[in-house]
């Protein structure tokens, strides 16, 4: 394993639900990582979000790692869940609110 | 530089030759497109592998020269 590989696997072990991303979760850089925070925000997710664009490296490393082109990426409990379309279907399905409730992440169900 | 529709489509085609594909140009620019590709071979893959088999139908453009490309995979009904 190298460096990069090494740093990628702690962050996505850092906490429950990381996602690497453009920007910040209060200033996202880019529409798709901005729709995966509202999401996880609407769902009352706590996560980590990991701005590739701070480490180029990590923004090259993390998609060599998950076999994935594109940024944002969401784990959960150390999986690749998927992108910005996957975490938009799941959500609009109610399959991700129950994927994260079976891997024992806590969400706010709608009022 | 963007990519055109009809290129995206039949890289897709290629590696998946039933796929039924849709290409819609979201921003009328060349540059952001939402596909719906739908293929028997997607029967049984989880979500993220069948996504991964489309970007391996586009040969690492996407992420590339690709920048947006929503993607909405799917088995055929009936």
């Amino acid at each position: 394993m190298t460096d990069v590989n090494t740093a990628i696997k702690n962050e996505i072990d850092s906490q429950d639900v990381v996602v690497f991303m453009k920007g910040t979760p209060q200033f996202p850089m880019c529409g798709f990582s901005g729709q995966v925070v509202q999401i996880l925000n609407y769902l009352g997710v706590p996560f980590k979000g990991v701005n590739v664009l701070d480490d180029m490296a990590v923004r090259e490393g993390i998609k060599a790692y998950s076999n994935w082109p594109t940024i944002p990426q969401i784990y959960v409990k150390g999986e690749f869940v998927g992108g910005c379309d996957i975490a938009r279907e799941m959500f609009q399905s109610g399959e991700l609110q129950q994927f994260l409730s079976e891997k024992g992440v806590p969400v706010k169900t709608a009022a | 530089m963007p990519m055109d529709a009809r290129e995206i489509e039949s890289m897709i085609r290629e590696a998946l030759p039933d796929a039924r594909v849709e290409i819609k140009d979201l921003a009328g620019d060349g540059d952001h497109y939402a596909a719906t590709v739908i293929s028997s071979a997607f029967k049984g893959k989880t979500r993220v592998a069948q996504h991964q088999m489309v970007y391996g139908a586009l040969q690492g453009r996407m992420g590339g020269v690709l920048h947006a490309l929503a993607l909405t995979t799917g088995v055929p009904q009936d």
